[in-house]
């Protein structure tokens, strides 16, 4: 069992009050709380050994290359992926699936199929809309049912050998729904297309093990796991990282430059051009270190016990409706009351201390879906409490008598 | 505070507002506010201005006039009468209509030059300044830079 006492005691931020009142968050799906552990690292970086890495035969950029890499090591080994350069440091998801989809304008020709799932993150949308813009491929939606789960059968009509790519996230960030993966990528590669699997919303959650999922290309950002802000990860298959071209151009990419012709560095510096987030990757490396400490397994436990308590009370208001009711989801509740708009329902709520997110969250085509300009969304970590569930629930139902 | 005095105080202004300048009612405004003991209360009298008031006519809550605000949407009309400028306005979501209703109160019936005089800062000496935030994305901000932008339009109609 986790002692959540001793755990919320790591994160200095947790002790906060907002408008006068003890902050509840509940707004973890968008950013985690950052943990001491994580913090001290970040300082340590910048007190005692911040350099550039790579380049310098001084100690100090020794010791910087040396802690980068380290994190580099870290991350492979949390994803199992089967060599250290298929981790490519990116600044965030956003930025991974960019440096896909843009690598990929080189591979796909007119009239190839490209396939996403109807809720998608915008950043799992606009870039792959671009990408057939540029190659003339066309775009196909895997489709989804009122509780948020994908249309499997549609998705297995929509393959054919004309499909090159599949993306669809791990994870939805709007309804929590875990997305059947393992079918989706096996799916794909039967008629030879890659997948991307985004899991910014996966990775606080559980552990994916690439290999096992046989998954082309996986993507987090590190400030949903407890880590800072401007840092993520790309994992690639080797072949696949080979086949792309390079996304930036810069220092730190080459292997030699002339005027006449740059060859291209080895993975992973081929697609890490010039100066990366050094303290960044390496904090990176330290979040993974403290959620691996807690461990995994005890988290999903705890968090889908927040679940199924929040969603139980939640529950009990009248007119309260949740979006999202997949049989195999993650601690994120989005909802509405009945006639009332999330903004309002949001700017109470902070005006009581809790902190969740409303809108579209970045998924617009899910709100279209469901016919409504948005959500409220609670989503919980392994540092909240039933408590702060109750305090939400009371914080709800204040703003329900306010507003109707 | 109850409803009953909400109920007085906003048909008052609403009688007074066509001789005041943008200042004095600002002015009265904030006084209203000063009555209020916290932020609930604040919040119940916006969210009964909100609910009260008819801002706009359905026939102007077009495509054309709406003004996104990402979380909530926000429609704007201006005509112009006896060389003032009228406004009328409506929001979908019911603090932010409660906000435009205060706008509304201190911007409309006047004339554009005065419109384009005036500042916003009274918002924030009542307690509301988080909700014209720019990155609230409720549409507040945009509306009063629409607000503007109709003063400036017909400011130069009258000129001319
Ligand atoms: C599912 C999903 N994909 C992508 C992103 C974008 O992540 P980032 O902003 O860190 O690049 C998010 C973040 O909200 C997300 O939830």
């Amino acid at each position: 069992m986790l002692d959540i006492k001793k755990i919320r005691e790591d994160f200095p931020i947790l002790k906060r009050q907002v408008n006068g009142k003890p902050l509840v968050y509940l707004d973890n799906a968008a950013t985690s709380q950052t943990p001491q552990q994580v913090i001290d690292a970040i300082v340590d970086y910048y007190q005692n050994y911040n350099a550039n890495i790579h380049r310098g035969v001084h100690t100090l950029s020794q010791e910087a290359t040396d802690k980068y890499e380290q994190a580099r090591l870290k991350i492979q080994k949390h994803f199992n992926a089967a060599k250290s350069y298929e981790i490519i440091f990116t600044s965030g998801t956003t930025h991974s699936i960019n440096l896909v989809a843009n690598g990929f304008s080189s591979l796909i020709k007119k009239g190839d199929e490209v396939i996403v799932s109807a809720m998608e993150h915008h950043s799992n949308i606009v870039p792959w809309q671009m990408l057939c813009e540029r190659t003339g491929a066309v775009l196909k939606v895997i489709p989804m049912n009122l509780d948020g789960e994908l249309l499997m059968d549609v998705y297995e009509d929509l393959l054919s050998d004309k499909t090159k790519l599949v993306f669809c996230n791990h994870i939805s960030n709007a309804l929590g729904t875990i997305n059947p993966i393992e079918e989706i990528i096996e799916k794909a590669h039967a008629v030879g297309a890659a997948v991307l699997i985004d899991g910014a919303q996966a990775t606080p959650h559980l552990v994916a093990d690439v290999q096992a999922l046989d998954v082309d290309f996986y993507t987090c950002s590190a400030h949903k796991i407890c880590g800072p802000t401007g840092v993520g990860m790309l994992y690639g298959k080797e072949e696949w990282l080979n086949k792309l071209p390079p996304y930036q151009g810069g220092g730190e990419m080459i292997a030699e430059v002339t005027f006449e012709k740059t060859t291209y560095a080895d993975l992973p510096h081929k697609f890490e051009a010039g100066t990366p987030n050094i303290c960044g990757g390496i904090a990176f490396g330290a979040a993974l270190d403290y959620m691996n400490a807690i461990g995994f397994e005890e988290i999903a436990k705890y968090e889908h016990e927040l679940l199924e308590y929040a969603t139980q009370e939640l529950l009990k208001i009248e007119g309260l409706k949740i979006y999202g009711t997949a049989k195999n989801k993650t601690s994120v509740i989005s909802f509405n009351i009945e006639g009332v708009h999330p903004y309002d329902m949001g700017s109470i709520l902070d005006k009581l201390g809790i902190a969740v997110r409303t809108g579209h969250h970045c998924a617009q085509p899910i709100m279209d879906f469901f016919k409504i300009p948005g959500t409220v969304r609670a989503s919980f970590a392994f540092y909240n409490t039933k408590e702060e569930v109750d305090v939400l629930v009371q914080g709800v139902l204040k703003a329900k008598s306010m507003l109707l | 505070m109850p409803k009953l005095l909400i109920g007085i105080i906003t048909c008052c202004n609403f009688v007074q507002n066509k001789a005041m300048e943008i200042k004095e009612i600002q002015e009265e405004i904030i006084d209203e506010f000063s009555m209020f003991d916290d932020w609930m209360q604040r919040y119940e009298y916006m969210i009964e201005l909100g609910k009260s008031l008819p801002l706009i006519k359905e026939e102007f809550k077009t495509d054309d006039n709406i003004i996104k605000g990402c979380q909530s949407k926000v429609w704007v009309h201006a005509e112009l009468e006896d060389n003032k400028l009228v406004f009328t306005a409506d929001s979908d979501a019911i603090i932010t209509k409660g906000i435009i209703a205060i706008l509304i109160r201190a911007f409309s019936n006047q004339k554009p030059q005065d419109i384009l005089d005036a500042d916003t800062e009274f918002i924030d000496e009542i307690g509301l300044k988080e909700h014209l935030s720019p990155t609230r994305a409720n549409g507040l901000v945009s509306m009063i830079k629409q607000l503007k932008l109709y003063a400036v339009a017909y400011q130069t109609q009258i000129e001319e």
